[in-house]
Order: structure tokens, then C-alpha cells, then sequence
């Protein structure tokens, strides 16, 4: 049948079994709001900034296993949205954006509201289209899921001009979709499993190293059968959070920068290392010239060979999916009676034991003032551990990280490559969204629920009953926290002036709003809040100023150069 | 042995990438934002329409230049990648010279276009056009064997490259 291009637009959506479309309108993309506008199937949700529209979406994908998508405007509307496609792109999250642009007789024009989107994304986006002609618009977002969802995942962006919208054609959406000049790896290579599965089988101190790759790919279940199977210790990057359950005993705690103390000797002592999905980034292994000080064996399954060999040497390259290579060392495993060395094994475990009693994450909480740590600990418990919980950027985002025991992969949404403060409160919309009646709670803090607070009223248009959990230090705390360690105590404009009252702010917008200020009603607070299943409670914890994020692993440094206190300073 | 091997190498890669609008700034900005090297780069069509064909000289070390190809063969429309210099290929690159030539200097001139193996394309009163095609040594060479004072401009394509023999990049 002839459609329009705006029409065509929403068909596509039905046709990939969108459900929900964040975005804003504008100008450039009236005639596909018009056509929204005329069917129920993809169900928009309007946010105050685009920023948000994009976080949302990425939100909705992180806790799915779905595609997000968003619909922005030309102009501002897109360089909005840039700050979210660039967080999405950095933790590899799939989304497909739709942006408006000038007609094309406008574009180069300098025309009003004109940007050039395709080349201000560029660089953060696994791909980016410009449509040109109204015939290419269903094919090109046919090719947009495609691109987004498999091989390494990330945002893909559609740019369509607005006079395409406007045209006709014949619509037909296609069925299926192939590229040349792409063709992700899916199978790993069985020679290459054979030889980790051997190495594995020979460790004396083995560790196994899971990140985001492992939460993306769903492959958490067979992560965990495997290191089960051996025996082995497990740890997570930050991304990685829930590939492995936390409270198992062979779970060693988060690694890198804020790790633990096992998590990190661990790691840097082990003989043979099994990399999952995970790419040894700055904030995980600090100084690559340290960490290849300790001789080691390292087996790495990625399905973006560009991970690997990055920034450590690897022995065992697999490229393929995750959940794939893992099915068949699985397999190859059941199929062999080799174990490996029960003595060996034991020993590493005392060791690491041993490392353990250091019990790196105790804080004491006292009578006066509320200790942030105190507060994820109670939510993790007032929430048995079940709630999704997303989060801002800085101390908060680490203390989440280090005391909410994530047993199930994507339950835990946060912004670990970018950092993008104000990503919290978007994203938990996203995640609220796509499992409505599931606890949901935004842990953030007084400076980064600013970057993003307008989303207050989102939550109340679509009746998102988020918790927020504020951890209020009056201070951009992790900023604070390096000019207390690095920068003699000179907290250069880290100190958060004339805050608003949350409470109150809350309530404006229409929700419920409350203050703690006393460790004795953490608790209370944050299980009446639970408990309004249908409100947005506003927790604003006032919290001990001073309180550092702990282990800590000072930028370049290696891994066993650990801060464990204040008394290390 | 983890540590990255810091000698640096000139590399040739050559790639077949979809001619789409935006498919080389896609190429050069992998290069600018992850601070690689681009010696030269040249690009054009093949025979087949749809996909053109680009040459980049670069250089890094081996973790670098594997890193380069990984990273080009990431982008979507990026067809094949292959580092040419891994083995027996032969460069290509042309170049323009405007030279003046008048009086003595024009047989001059003359003689070393011959030598060189170059043709005068372009010829005035006053000045010579010589096109010249080589390695890029030879280029080089020409440019430093003739009198700099006469150089009125030089115009360089970059290097073309292909493997020899059987070895051959097509989709």
C-alpha cells in the first residue's frame, strides 16, 4: 500500500514490535508526531529533555532484552539527545534513534534548527543513517535494528529529513535483512576453546573475570554453571554486576578502581584468567604496565575482536558470542573427565580467604549521622535483593555497586563508560516501564538528580512509582573525595550551595517527598516508601559529609596499590 | 610480555568500504579521534560502482596497527581490510611538478623528466607541468635531484597500492 514517509516511520515501529517510543516533538518531525497521533500500538512517552528520552530508552534496553527507541527532533533536539547516544554507545546498549532534520533542500542551508546530526554523532553511535528518499525509509530501519541488537551492540541513529516524511511510496517492510559489509563472528573457534578449556583444567590460581558482554549477552546462567563446574573464583566488573550472583560464596566482590580487596589481589595473583565480555579498561585494571608485572595465562571471549589485545596481551583469543563460546566449553567440559587440581585450587582458596577476613567493606554506623553505605546495605534488604536499581554518577553509584548484592543480570543500570551524571532518574523510567509492578529505585545524589530532575513530572504523566534514593552530602562527593586525596583538601566548587528541598520539590511535582536525617529512621523510611506501590517517594538521606569511597585504586596505579581506609592516606 | 611493542612501522593498508555518502570522514575520523597516523590516503570507486576503494599509509607499532584493522573493520559499511605490507605489493603513487623553465633550465628540465621517466604534460613560455609516476622514494628522489629554486608547485595523489601476484582484495 502507499504511505507516507511519517507513516511509514510508525509502521516500521509496529513492525519491530516497539512498545515504547521516548521522545519530544519539533518542527522537523510534526508529520510522524501527527501519525503517532492516529494509532495505539507504540505508546510515546514525552520527557522534558531530550537527554532523557535517550536515557529512558537505554534504561528500558539495559533491563530487557530489547531494542530502546527514541524520537527527537532536528537541531537541538538531536544535539540534546547526543550526551545519552554517546552513555549508550560506551556501555555498548542497543538503541535505534530516530532524529528529524531540515528538508533536504534546507540541509547546508544553515537553516533554522539545522545540525549536522549525522556528523556530530558520528563518533559515538555503532552507525548512523541520513534517509534521502522516502523508498529507503523502511529499509533503512529495518537495517538500524539489525545493526543495533547483534554482533557488539550500541545506539544506531536514523536521520530523516522532514519533506521525506511527507512523501509517498509503496510500503512493504522487509523480513529480513543482510548487509556485506557486516557480519558479526557468532561461533567461537573450537580449537581456541579447546586450548582455554586446557588451560582452565591446569590452573593452580584461576580467576574468572565477567563484565558487561556477559549481562548484554544473557549469559549469565551459563557463566555461572561454568564457574560452578570448576570451582573457581568469580568476580564482576561494574557493567558486569549480577552476571554472577553476589551473594555466592565463590563470588570474590566488584573489581577495579573501588573493588575489593580479594577482587583485586585475586586478580592480579592469579595464574590463568578467563576475561568474559569484559575489556580491562582503566577503571579495572588501573596501570596495564602493573598489572603485566605478575606473569599470567589470559583467555578473553569477546565478540568485538577490537577488545582484545587492546590494552593487555592476550594467550587465548575467542571471538563469538558470549553465551555461545560458554554453551561449549560447557559442553566440552561435561565431555571430559579432566578437574582440575583439587589440591591447588584449595590452597588459592585459603589464600583467598585470607584476603576476604580483611573485610574491606565494613564501615560502623553510629548514632549521629547516617552513613551512605548504611543505606544501600538496608535497601538491599527491605528489598530482598529483587529491586532493579539504577543510578547517578560518583560515590552513591560505588557504594550501590559495593553493597547491593545483585544476584540476577540486569537488575543493575548504571553509566560505567561515560559516567554521565543525571542518567539515574531517565533510565529508571525506561526500567519501570518495561516491568510495570517491580520495585524500581533510582540511587543518586543531591548533585547528579539535578542534572535530570524535570523527569519528576515524566514520572508523574505516566505514574512511575520510583523510589528515590538520594544519598545527600551537600558535596559532588567523588570530586570532593580526590581533592581530599590528591589536591591537599582544596574542595574547588565541589561544595553544593542553596540546594532545594527535596521533599518539597518532590511534592510540587506531585509526588511524595521525605527527609532522614536520623540513622534510627533509614530503615522505616525506605520501607514505607516500598510500600506505596503506586507513588514516587522522594528519600533524601542526609548523609556523613566526609565518608570515602573505600578500597580505592588511585588512577595509574596498579591494582594492589589499594587505599583501604583513611588510615592509608 | 603483557606490554605493548613500541617499534614503530610503516604500514599499507588497503580497504573496500561501500561508497556511501559520509563512508570516508567515517575512516578518517577513527584515525583523528583514536590518534592514529595517516601518512596518505586515496580513495575512489572500483569497478563495481557501489564500493570504492581506499589506500591509507600509516604507521605504529604491531599492537597499533592491529588495533588500526580492528578498528576498520568494526565500521559497518568497511567491506575488507587487509594490511598489504604483510606482504610482497607494490606502491604506486603520482605527482605533478610545476616547474619554471626558461632559458638553460628548460633543457634541464627536459633531461631530468627523461631520466626520471617522467612526461611533460604541460607546456608555456615560462613553465613546465612534468608528470611523474613511482614509489614514493622515487618521487622523493626527483624532488630533491632538481634545482629547488625552480619548484613553482607540487601536487601528490598518495600512494596506490595491490598485492602481487595471486593475492588479490575483492569482494
Amino acid at each position: 500500500m502507499v504511505l507516507t514517509g511519517a507513516e511509514i516511520v510508525i509502521r516500521s515501529l509496529q513492525e519491530e514490535k516497539v512498545e515504547y517510543l521516548f521522545g519530544y516533538p519539533g518542527g522537523a518531525v510534526l508529520y510522524i508526531y501527527d501519525e503517532l497521533f492516529k494509532q495505539d500500538k507504540v505508546r510515546h512517552v514525552l520527557v522534558r529533555h531530550e537527554q532523557a528520552a535517550i536515557h529512558a530508552a537505554d534504561g528500558y534496553a539495559r533491563s530487557t532484552d530489547k531494542v530502546g527507541v527514541a524520537l527527537v527532533t532536528s537541531g537541538p533536539g538531536a544535539t540534546n539527545a547526543v550526551t545519552g547516544i554517546a552513555t549508550a554507545y560506551c556501555d555498548s546498549i542497543p538503541l535505534v534513534i530516530i532524529s528529524g532534520q531540515v528538508p533536504t533542500a534546507a540541509i547546508g542551508q544553515d537553516a533554522f534548527q539545522e545540525v549536522d546530526t549525522v556528523g556530530i554523532t558520528r563518533p559515538c553511535v555503532k552507525h548512523n543513517f541520513l534517509v534521502r528518499d522516502v523508498r529507503d525509509i523502511a529499509d533503512t530501519i529495518k537495517k538500524a535494528f539489525y545493526i543495533a541488537k547483534t554482533g557488539r551492540p550500541g545506539p544506531v541513529l536514523v536521520d530523516i529529513p522532514k519533506d521525506i516524511t511527507a512523501q509517498k511510496c509503496e510500503f512493504d517492510y522487509p523480513r529480513s535483512v543482510s548487509i556485506r559489509s557486516y557480519n558479526p563472528v557468532v561461533k567461537g573457534h573450537q580449537g581456541q576453546i579447546k586450548k582455554a578449556l586446557q588451560l582452565l583444567l591446569e590452573a593452580k590460581r584461576p580467576m574468572i573475570y565477567s563484565g558487561g558482554g556477559v549481562v548484554l549477552g544473557d549469559a549469565a546462567d551459563k557463566l555461572t554453571a561454568l564457574v560452578r563446574k570448576l570451582g573457581f573464583p568469580c568476580t564482576n566488573t561494574l557493567m558486569g554486576l549480577g552476571g554472577y550472583p553476589a551473594t555466592d560464596r565463590q563470588y570474590v566482590g566488584m573489581l577495579g578502581m573501588h573493588g575489593t580487596y580479594e577482587a583485586n589481589m585475586g586478580m592480579h595473583y592469579c595464574d590463568v584468567l578467563l576475561a568474559v565480555g569484559a575489556r580491562f579498561d582503566d577503571r579495572v585494571i588501573g596501570s596495564p604496565a602493573h598489572f603485566a608485572s605478575e606473569p599470567r595465562k589470559i583467555i578473553h571471549i569477546d565478540i568485538d575482536p577490537s577488545s582484545i589485545s587492546k590494552r593487555v596481551k592476550v594467550d587465548v583469543p575467542i571471538v563469538g558470542d558470549v553465551a555461545e563460546v560458554l554453551g561449549e566449553m560447557l559442553a566440552a567440559l561435561e565431555g571430559t573427565s579432566d578437574r582440575p587440581e583439587q589440591a591447588a585450587l584449595a590452597g588459592w582458596w585459603k589464600q583467598i580467604d585470607e584476603w576476604r577476613r580483611r573485610d574491606c567493606l565494613k564501615f560502623s554506623q553510629g548514632e549521629e549521622l547516617i552513613k551512605p553505605q548504611y543505606v544501600i546495605q538496608k535497601l538491599w534488604e527491605v528489598t530482598g535483593g529483587e529491586a532493579f536499581v539504577t543510578s547517578d554518577v560518583g560515590q552513591h553509584q560505588m557504594w550501590a555497586a559495593q553493597y547491593y548484592k545483585f544476584d540476577k543480570p540486569r537488575r543493575w543500570v548504571n553509566s560505567g563508560g561515560l559516567g554521565t551524571m543525571g542518567f539515574g532518574l531517565p533510565a529508571a523510567m525506561g526500567v519501570q516501564l518495561a516491568h510495570p509492578g517491580s520495585p524500581v529505585a533510582c540511587v543518586t545524589g543531591e548533585a547528579s538528580i539535578q542534572m535530570n530532575i524535570q523527569e519528576l513530572a515524566t514520572c508523574k504523566q505516566f505514574r512511575l512509582p520510583i523510589k528515590v534514593v538520594m544519598l545527600n552530602n551537600r558535596y559532588l562527593g567523588m570530586v570532593r573525595q580526590w581533592q581530599e586525596i590528591f589536591h591537599g583538601n582544596r574542595y574547588s566548587e565541589s561544595y553544593m550551595d542553596s540546594l532545594p528541598d527535596f521533599a518539597r520539590l518532590s511534592e510540587a511535582y506531585g509526588h511524595v517527598g521525605i527527609r532522614v536525617d536520623r540513622p534510627g529512621d533509614v530503615e522505616g523510611a525506605l520501607r514505607e516508601a516500598f510500600k506505596r506501590k503506586n507513588d514516587l517517594v522522594f528519600l533524601d538521606f542526609q548523609v556523613d559529609q566526609t565518608e570515602n569511597v573505600y578500597p580505592m585504586v588511585q588512577g595509574g596505579k596498579g591494582l594492589t596499590d589499594m587505599i583501604l581506609s583513611a588510615e592509608d592516606l | 610480555m603483557n606490554i605493548r611493542n613500541d617499534t614503530f612501522m610503516r604500514h599499507v593498508i588497503s580497504l573496500i568500504i561501500e561508497n556511501e555518502a559520509g563512508a570516508l570522514s567515517r575512516v578518517s575520523g577513527l584515525f583523528s579521534a583514536r590518534g592514529y597516523n595517516i601518512e596518505s590516503l586515496t580513495v575512489a570507486p572500483t569497478e563495481e560502482a557501489s564500493l570504492s576503494r581506499m589506500t591509507i599509509v600509516t604507521s605504529g607499532s604491531d599492537d597499533v596497527v592491529e588495533q588500526i584493522t580492528k578498528q576498520l573493520n568494526k565500521l559497518v559499511e568497511v567491506v575488507k581490510v587487509v594490511d598489504l605490507s604483510e606482504s610482497a605489493h607494490i606502491e604506486r603513487e603520482l605527482m605533478l611538478v610545476k616547474v619554471r623553465a626558461t632559458g638553460k633550465d628548460r633543457d634541464e628540465m627536459k633531461r631530468m623528466a627523461d631520466i626520471f621517466r617522467g612526461r611533460i604534460i604541460d607546456v608555456t613560455d615560462t613553465s613546465y607541468v612534468i608528470e611523474l609516476t613511482g614509489t614514493q622514494a622515487k618521487l622523493d628522489s626527483f624532488v630533491s635531484a632538481i634545482d629547488a629554486g625552480l619548484v613553482l608547485e607540487t601536487v601528490r595523489s598518495g600512494i596506490c597500492g595491490v598485492g602481487r601476484g595471486e593475492r588479490v582484495l575483492k569482494v
